[in-house]
């Protein structure tokens, strides 16, 4: 198993990505530089979180530019497992792969905290492992999370079983007061259509060791291996 | 060249928080009369182009696919020509 | 583009003293050059020379601070930051520095470019930042402007450090009416490179190419004296910013640029440009190399049309470093810079004349010896007048018998004033605009221990880390105010688990050339000094912040410790300040021959509840503090410790009301005993020093007595955790009964009513 995380300038988890996948799963795992033209052989690519190109003009605006993004977009395309947590997450809107945008969080602040959230999807390669009935404690970091998309597109997502994540309270309730960002119907992260692109907010690098408080984030890469077949 | 004056501001139908905000201000400094404030972005670019037409098609293009993001902002564009 | 053409001012001793120069200085620099200076040298001379730069009404009181010890690699001021050896073949590099006066004009970028300027001084050795701290002070949020002030504050030191990708993992936030109109605002870096890995601020080797590298330069920050003479340079654009401007995208492409080249071999010595820029950051690698440099300034990437050698060499912008690179690795250094997309420009060599020559279009426009314009070489060094403050007879004469005592039935009132007053209210609304986990090395992050907790990947280790100071204690005791600052920075490490084992220091004080403000000065520094020794905690350097005053007078006297502490062991040492479990026994670790006093100096309870500010600052002894650290220190190393937080502000009420508040489920029942002629006040919020609430499991009692009675401190059983609410009995009599959600709400909900 092979993941593959992306470089960009001002990317800031990336060794996050790396460490988790690398130190915590025991699997290869390697960066990819954004002015490289081609991911090489792998099988997962993370775009990791963090502030690309400075989130000039908008976060993720401009790094769906770099060169190695048509290459992330044929993998995808083709089927290539792809994940992106939260400045990859934006990324991921503005390039195309996954429908909406993130506009500054409603309160107009950053915020950094632990949240919960309730897996809303249990068969794509991400959630798969996950248990519906409970709920991920897990953190977010962003000041650009609120997530909006045409009333149509949200309504083809929850049709299609495309929302992966729900912000809840600890009871598992999608209310407003969970919401930390204005995120339209409390959408915390969501698949695109073939189910092999996940965008996500929250950071599941940052909670999947014990030592770091919780390990709920452990799951989600668990659910990958399970997907491609490793043992875990 | 020309000098292409955009504004990029969140599509009318978009809660835009910081106007909001800033509406909520003016309203407490007395300025009753503002019945809405949008905020966005201004930015500017020089374009060498043969005419104002095709300076505008520049720009217009530089909004779509950069930018702006159609998901939730709209744009305008102004073209003047600069003196050499 | 071609030979610019100048007209520089006339270098006129009138002209000298509006750059700030005294008379007797600016005689100095004219005997040292056989001539008058050029402007460009008054220049160099007037910022080298400054009291940022030049430390010179300080230097020789930080001298007599201690400044050795085992672990010490680097002794403060030989390089950037302090060095210490953590083990494991690993070294902390660390510092705090002081942003007040751009904060204070322009607060969103006065404290961005704070933060970003002590990141520099951490990589810069080498070293990469792994957690940021703060120690933050603003006036009354009553008046708006303050809340503008504090706003701005931490969106600058949030945008910046989240986008910069280190996390900021503890701080300190105050209010105290004498710091309306002149915040403080002190950043902490800590960063972690191999022993032996490390990079100097050196320029050696005739002949080594000196480069500039990272962003272009522009006009931020050159002092406003610059600006007198329109004729200065050609006509340009309208206003010149003098206001610096971060750009942390910029400083972490700078950051791993950095690392890179320094990893790479190529680089000889590289200093980053910050107060005073290129001047200082040439003048300083070449006293230091014992060697000499010519930069030609002309070829320096600039920002703007029009810039003179003048504006170049003071420039302030960030994102800046000079490099020298081994001959012959030139094309190495470059390509690692055209990778992250930055400059890397040659503008310069390294000669061993022990000058520094600035030419301009081949012209020389100064021709200044380094020596003579550092620190520890030619700048002056002076000691002030000194004169006790008046005030000090006035609050020394504070009788607290002036004022009634509080009585049982007023107790719990008294306690949720308290938790709901700002310097004792949760902070959350602050540190949740900063991201405190990125890098995930964050065991321990802000609001749930005494200190922070960052662990060392690859290794069982961790750093307990704090930043402290009651500007108020040094206000009313200039002397025992600095142990204390040093004591309870060291104290909250301990809490968390760590051992303290160096600190650095941000110095915040008013006008020097008040013989007054002097005094206190040195008498917080002595006190420090003092403290450093007995907890074996040396000074690996730190930051001088003079001229803090407002129309009032100065602000409190505010020396802020930056405490760095090692965790041997994360799984087991790791502690923080929540109860845990029903049934636990809440212990009070105190001074052999005390559990309470009759103490209420200084108190926020004082404050807060009397509106004085009076007494002396409270009961401290350095012998018993030294005795109840290491005793904690020792319990949590066996792992007897279920919790841990130090008696401080607000007294023991408050530090139980904290414990309760933190689990989010749990509470108390506690019986106090005092002597008749102690205050209940006293005993409930009286902040006298060196004591340690504990929770520990019940079987682990015993242990625990064998190893305090041992160490000869007091252990004294207050009562038991429970589910219910928090209780606390004094002598029998019921002063406290409330329910964790009431003091939450109340503590919670402070800050974000203001800023809301």
């Amino acid at each position: 198993m092979q993941f593959g995380i992306i470089e960009f300038p001002g990317s800031n988890c990336d060794h996050d990505a790396y460490y988790v996948a690398k130190h915590v799963f025991d699997q290869q795992t390697s960066f990819i530089w954004h002015k490289d033209h081609s991911i090489g052989d792998v099988d997962v690519v993370i775009i990791p979180g963090g502030f690309s190109y400075g989130d000039a003009l908008r976060s993720g605006a401009i790094a769906r530019f770099s060169p190695i993004m048509k290459d992330v977009i044929r993998f995808a395309n083709n089927g290539g497992l792809v994940l992106g947590i939260c400045n990859g997450f934006q990324i991921l809107c503005e390039s195309g792969l996954l429908p909406g945008a993130l506009m500054k969080n409603a309160l107009l602040r950053f915020v950094c905290k632990n949240i919960f959230v309730r897996p809303e999807n249990r068969t794509s390669p991400f959630t798969r492992t996950l248990d519906s009935d409970s709920v991920l404690q897990i953190p977010i970091a962003h000041g650009e999370g609120n997530y909006i998309a045409a009333d149509d597109v949200l309504c083809r997502l929850e049709d299609e079983n495309r929302i992966a994540f729900r912000y809840c309270n600890d009871e598992g309730e999608a209310t407003s007061e969970s919401n930390p960002n204005g995120s339209a119907r409390n959408i915390a992260g969501i698949l695109n259509e073939a189910g092999n692109v996940l965008g996500m907010m929250p950071h599941p690098e940052r909670c999947a060791e014990e030592i770091l408080g919780r390990s709920d984030g452990a799951m989600i890469f668990e659910s990958i291996l399970v997907s491609t077949g490793v043992p875990v | 060249m020309y000098k292409a004056r955009i504004n990029v501001t969140l599509r009318q139908s978009i809660l835009d928080p910081q106007g909001k905000a800033a509406h909520h201000a003016l309203s407490q400094l007395g300025f009753d009369h503002v019945d809405e404030v949008r905020i966005g972005k201004h930015i500017e670019l020089s374009i060498d182009a043969e005419s104002e037409d095709s300076a505008a098609e520049v720009a217009r293009q530089a909004c779509e696919k950069l930018l702006a993001n159609p998901v939730m902002e709209d744009y305008s564009v102004d073209i003047e020509p600069i003196e050499e | 583009m071609s030979t610019e053409v100048l007209s520089e001012p006339e270098v006129t001793l009138e002209l000298a003293l509006e750059h700030g120069l005294t008379k007797e200085e600016y005689g100095w620099v004219v005997t040292a050059l056989a001539r008058t200076p050029t402007f460009v040298e008054l220049g160099i001379y007037s910022v080298m020379w400054s009291e940022h730069c030049s430390y010179k009404n300080s230097i020789a009181l930080l001298r007599k601070l201690p400044r050795e010890g085992e672990m010490i690699l680097v002794e403060a001021g030989e390089e950037n930051a302090g060095l210490v050896d953590i083990g494991d073949g690993l070294a902390v590099a660390f510092k705090i520095e002081s942003h007040n006066h751009p904060s204070a004009v322009e607060p969103y970028q006065g404290a961005a470019t704070g933060v970003g300027g002590i990141q520099r001084d951490i990589f810069t050795m080498g070293a990469r930042p792994i957690c940021s701290l703060n120690s933050l002070r603003f006036g009354s949020l009553d008046n708006p402007r303050v809340r503008y002030l504090f706003d701005g504050v931490v969106r600058g030191i949030g945008d910046y450090g989240n986008s910069f990708g280190v996390p900021t993992v503890a701080g300190e936030v105050s209010f105290d009416p004498s710091y309306e109109g002149n915040p403080i605002v002190n950043a902490m870096s800590v960063g972690i490179v191999k022993v032996g890995e490390t990079a100097s601020a050196i320029a050696t080797g005739v002949g080594n190419p000196v480069y500039i590298v990272g962003s272009s330069t522009g006009r931020d920050g050159i002092h406003g004296a610059t600006f007198a003479s329109e004729e200065i340079s050609e006509a340009s654009e309208a206003k010149r910013p003098s206001v610096q401007v971060g750009d942390p995208f910029t400083e972490k492409l700078l950051l791993e640029a950095t690392l890179e080249a320094i990893d790479s071999g190529a680089v000889v010595g590289i200093q980053d440009m910050g107060a005073a820029g290129l001047t200082c950051s040439s003048c300083e690698m070449s006293a230091k190399g014992e060697s000499g440099m010519e930069i030609h300034v002309d070829r320096v990437p600039i920002r703007q049309v029009g810039m003179t050698p003048y504006e170049i060499m003071l420039s302030e912008s960030q994102e800046r470093m000079l490099i020298v690179c081994e001959k012959g690795s030139e094309s190495i250094l470059e390509s690692i810079f055209e990778k992250w997309d930055l400059h890397a420009v040659q503008i310069g060599e390294v000669t061993d004349d022990k000058r520094v020559r600035i030419y301009w279009y081949g012209e020389v426009v100064a021709d200044v010896p380094a020596d003579h314009l550092v620190l520890g070489g030619g700048a002056p060094i002076y000691e002030r007048e000194m004169e006790r403050p008046a005030y000090l007879t006035k609050t020394r004469a504070f009788d607290p018998e002036s004022i009634p005592d509080v009585t049982a039935s007023d107790s719990a009132d008294v306690l949720i004033r308290l938790l709901g007053s700002l310097n004792i209210a949760s902070k959350r609304w602050v540190f949740e605009q900063y991201d405190t986990m990125v890098r995930t090395n964050t065991v321990v992050g802000p609001g749930l221990s005494d200190a922070a907790v960052v662990r060392i990947k690859g290794t069982n280790r961790g750093l307990a880390v704090k930043t402290d100071c009651n500007g108020r204690y040094v206000y009313l005791n200039p002397g025992k105010g600095g142990q204390i600052a040093v004591a309870e920075a060291a104290r909250n490490v301990v809490c968390s688990g760590g051992l303290p084992v160096a600190i650095t220091n941000c110095l915040n004080f008013g006008n020097p050339y008040k013989p007054d403000v002097y005094w206190v000065f040195k008498e917080a520094v002595e006190g420090m000094g003092e403290a450093c020794k007995a907890l074996n905690t040396p000074v690996t350097g730190g930051n001088v912040s003079f001229y803090n005053e407002n129309p009032e007078g100065a602000v409190f006297p505010t020396p802020t410790i930056g405490m760095l502490g090692v965790v041997d062991d994360i799984e087991v040492q790791t502690t923080t300040m929540s109860f845990k479990e029903e049934g636990d026994v809440i212990i009070l670790l105190s001074p052999k021959d005390w559990i309470h006093r009759n103490d209420i100096n200084g108190s926020e309870y004082l404050s807060v509840i009397h509106d004085l500010t009076a007494g002396d600052a409270p009961h401290l002894l350095l012998s018993e503090e030294v005795d109840v650290q290491h005793t904690c220190y020792t319990l949590i190393k066996k792992g007897y410790i279920r919790g841990a937080h130090d008696v401080s502000d607000g007294g023991l009420a408050t530090c139980l009301a904290e414990c309760s508040i933190a689990s989010e489920i749990l509470g108390a029942n506690v019986q106090l005993t005092a002597t008749k002629n102690t205050r209940l006040d006293a005993v409930l919020f009286g902040e006298a020093q060196s004591r340690i609430v504990l929770t520990v499991e019940l079987r682990h009692m015993d242990s625990l007595r064998a190893i305090t009675d041992e160490n000869g401190v007091s252990a004294t059983r207050l009562g038991i955790v429970t589910e219910g609410p928090l209780i606390i009995t004094v002598n029998g009599t019921e002063a406290v009964n409330l329910a964790r959600e009431k003091m939450s709400t109340v503590y919670n909900r402070a800050i974000p009513a203001y800023m809301n």
